[in-house]
């Protein structure tokens, strides 16, 4: 296995390397970590509002016109100004200014023609990524060019950040902490009711401009570390995975800024041990595993927890029915005798008549009741409720019953009270409803309430 | 944007300039016209709106309702004409206007609870760059109260029922506490005791001398709701007192042969004359 590995052709680290990098021992090491990092929390925060005004196939479009333009500034700036190919700053000009022309363009084809959003941004992403390869396939012989590393910027290299690039990122990402701290809630009503903001007289054109721009300063420094074709996965991912874990605006920015800054961290952190690795690759993948995980465990909106809610709401469900329909049996059986209701067997049959259940499910049932210790089996084809299974049974019928009565008679505010989920009645309304409830169950000659049944078989106070 | 956060709120009903002699109505419309890619929706709408009024604007699907209040609110462009609230252009006076927009236009599914959509309507108060108050959240809760959803304040907004929505929508046009409101159709689809709950608190903001003007369907209950009917399909068919304008021959000229609507109206006008 281990040999196995190690025919990948990749170098694993030993232990000392490892800790040099952790520790950020090494200077270049520490500032492209660190880099990375605050690119991952700037990416995170502006990524919250890009994804919720729902434009992120926009950013897409943004980062791939960004091609062309380091392209032809790097013939400008080695033709026609005698400057080498590697002036960073020149080369990121070029790129926001066809970023910028990208992004106009998807809004002059959606406004003047009747062509949707998606087929205009896909138009505008692969005519430009096309143009951009083109001309880089036509710079590739020219002098300079294998040094500039052009290739970096569609892949990434975070090697090559220098101090520069550093001080950028850091600089461009403490713009967008202030604007989203700033402008959180224009942008939070910008993202949720456009015409509303708008008539409101907030200037959503301008306030879309500052979210694009920001999207455009996050992307055009974020080409160096994570390359142009993945910088929208780390726009956006830690975003979309923040959402699993909250309902509330707030707490996702934040949480996206946190996730955003673990993967450009741990991405860094892997990508300086295993040097081969392509590190915007291992960045884009450090966040979509996060993704992964969120969406699996997600506190709020995570796929394990609606199973797991789900799976205990058709139990209690389960369990419920079961309980009231021995319950009521018993009911019925003691007033054939006329007796007072008393914890008598109950014949599995008639359990199996009482709904429309299948004989698997009754014994499913059945099982999870006497695991739950409500129900003894007497013999094969009998069951009784034992102690605490009868007084379960007694409030859980008559919990049933009082909201039957309160759903009749108050049918014009029922819907938004009626929570037959609470463990009684009591807990959602208030004592008054409850006692009238009580009195409506006599009038209807519905039996008496089992709660003093209950009590009564117990030996306890009618 | 300077309007925004220096602009003083005007009392409800604006002070009358010396050199005006007739009151200055809530909403005046000249000669407005509306067109989407050249298509024209709305043509040459005039209209004054007495204070004070419940208006229903009525119209089959695609008569130009919505877009009626989009024009006023500045949120599509005019062709042509004019529109004043209380006797000045809409951006001077956003601030005594309330906005209910249809529901279904925007996504119930982003991540804010139902208190923080009400308190989105206090924002232009609030200003730049500020954060909400607790003053602000307690007016916020105020209005939710008055819809009688207070008790879901904290609910995440994709998790109350469409009525539900509705109502939060309506309370957040409430915290404007603005003194001429539109709202595009308040009672789709919610319930029979939704829709009365609506109906007392929209009676409600008229006996407090406020202007309403609400997008409606059923004809049914038009009489029954509504003193001031605005009859639109393209142009203004007919609009004042309900008892003036909502009449057989006037709904015969909205909706044209429209034959099922048409057995509607006439089951509207059975109803007002037992009315
Ligand atoms: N954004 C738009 N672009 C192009 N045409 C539009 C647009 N919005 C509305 N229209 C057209 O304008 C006309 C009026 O639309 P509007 O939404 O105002 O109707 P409405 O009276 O509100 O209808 P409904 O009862 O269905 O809500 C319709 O014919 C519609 O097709
Ligand atoms: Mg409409």
């Amino acid at each position: 296995m281990v040999s196995g590995l190690h025919n990948t052709g990749l170098d694993w680290p030993s232990i000392e390397a490892l800790l040099n990098v952790l520790l950020l021992e090494n200077s270049t090491t520490a500032k492209v970590v660190i880099s990375t990092t605050v690119l991952g929390l700037a990416s995170g925060l502006v990524g919250c509002f890009l994804l919720l005004r729902k434009r992120s196939l926009m950013g897409d479009a943004l980062s791939h016109a960004c091609l062309p333009g380091i392209g032809l500034a790097f013939i400008v700036m080695t033709q026609f100004m005698g400057l080498e190919g590697k002036n960073l700053s020149g080369l990121l000009l070029g790129a926001t200014i066809t970023g910028i022309i990208g992004v106009v363009l998807v809004m002059m084809i959606r406004n003047t023609s009747r062509i949707k959003d998606d087929a205009a941004m896909g138009i505008v992403l692969s005519v430009f990524f096309g143009l951009g390869t083109v001309v880089l396939t036509l710079v590739q012989q020219s002098p300079g060019y294998s040094a500039a590393g052009l290739e970096s910027f569609i892949y990434g290299k975070t090697a090559s950040i220098t101090q520069q690039d550093a001080d950028m990122i850091q600089a461009v990402a403490a713009v967008v902490f202030l604007c989203s701290v700033l402008l959180f809630k224009e942008f939070k009503l910008l993202c949720f009711d456009e015409g509303f903001s708008r008539s409101q007289g907030w200037p959503v054109n301008g306030l879309d401009v500052i979210l694009l721009a920001l999207v455009t300063l996050v992307t055009v420094v974020g080409l160096q570390a994570v390359g142009l074709i993945l910088i929208i996965a780390f726009l956006i991912t830690p975003a979309a995975a923040a959402r699993f874990w909250t309902n509330d605006l707030t707490v996702m920015v934040i949480l996206s800024a946190i996730i955003g800054s673990i993967s450009g961290w741990l991405g860094a952190t892997l990508s300086a041990l295993l040097p081969r690795l392509p590190a915007g690759a291992v960045i884009v993948l450090v966040a979509a595993m996060i993704f992964m995980f969120s969406m699996f465990f997600g506190s709020a909106r995570g796929v394990v927890r609606r199973w797991l809610s789900m799976y205990k709401l058709k139990r209690k469900i389960g369990r419920q029915h079961l309980l009231r329909a021995v319950f009521e049996i018993q009911e019925a059986l003691c007033l054939e005798q006329s007796k007072d209701p008393a914890n008598v067997a109950v014949p599995f049959k008639t359990l199996l008549n009482h709904r429309s259940w299948t004989p698997k499910r009754v014994r499913q049932l059945l099982r999870q009741a006497d695991h739950e210790d409500h129900i003894d089996l007497i013999d094969g084809d009998n069951v009784r409720l034992s102690e605490s299974g009868f007084g379960e049974a007694a409030r859980i019928t008559r919990n049933h019953r009082l909201w039957e009565i309160f759903l009749i008679t108050h049918a014009d505010i029922a819907a938004s009270h009626v929570d037959r989920d609470a463990d009684s009645v009591e807990h959602v309304l208030s004592p008054d409803m409850v006692r009238e409830l009580e009195e409506k169950l006599d009038m209807l000659g519905i039996p008496e309430s089992p709660h003093y049944i209950a009590q009564a078989a117990r030996g306890g106070p009618a | 944007m300077p309007d925004l956060a220096y602009h003083n709120k005007p009392s409800a009903t604006p002070p009358l300039r010396e050199d005006d002699h007739s009151p200055r109505a809530p909403l005046s419309i000249h000669d407005l016209t509306v067109a989407y890619h050249r298509k024209p929706v709305l043509w040459d709408i005039d209209l004054d709106i007495p204070e004070g009024k419940l208006v229903g604007i009525i119209g089959p699907n695609g008569a130009g309702k919505s877009t009626l209040i989009k024009a006023c609110l500045d949120l599509v462009p005019k062709a042509s004409g004019l529109v004043q609230v209380y006797g000045q252009p809409y951006k001077r006076q956003r601030s005594v206007v309330g906005y209910v927009p249809q529901r279904e236009s925007v996504d119930w599914d982003f991540p804010v609870s139902a208190l923080d959509v009400v308190t989105m309507g206090l924002y232009r108060d609030i200003g730049w760059f500020k954060v909400v108050r607790r003053k602000h959240k307690d007016i916020a809760r105020a209005a939710l109260d008055r819809v009688g959803i207070s008790h879901l304040a904290e609910r995440q907004i994709s998790q109350l029922s469409g009525g539900q929505q509705q109502r939060v929508f309506l309370a957040r046009a409430l915290a404007q506490d603005a003194s001429l409101y539109f709202m595009d159709e308040p009672f789709a689809a919610v319930d029979a005791a939704t829709e009365r709950a609506i109906v007392t608190l929209l009676k409600d903001l008229q006996s407090q001398g406020k202007t309403t003007l609400v997008v409606h369907h059923d004809l049914a209950t038009v009489t029954q709701y509504f003193d001031y009917v605005i009859l639109l399909n393209m142009r203004v068919v007919a609009a004042g007192p309900t008892e003036e304008v909502f009449t057989a021959e006037n709904l015969h000229r909205t909706y044209g042969g429209k034959l099922t609507l048409l057995a509607e109206a006439g089951h509207a006008l059975s109803q007002i004359k037992r009315g």
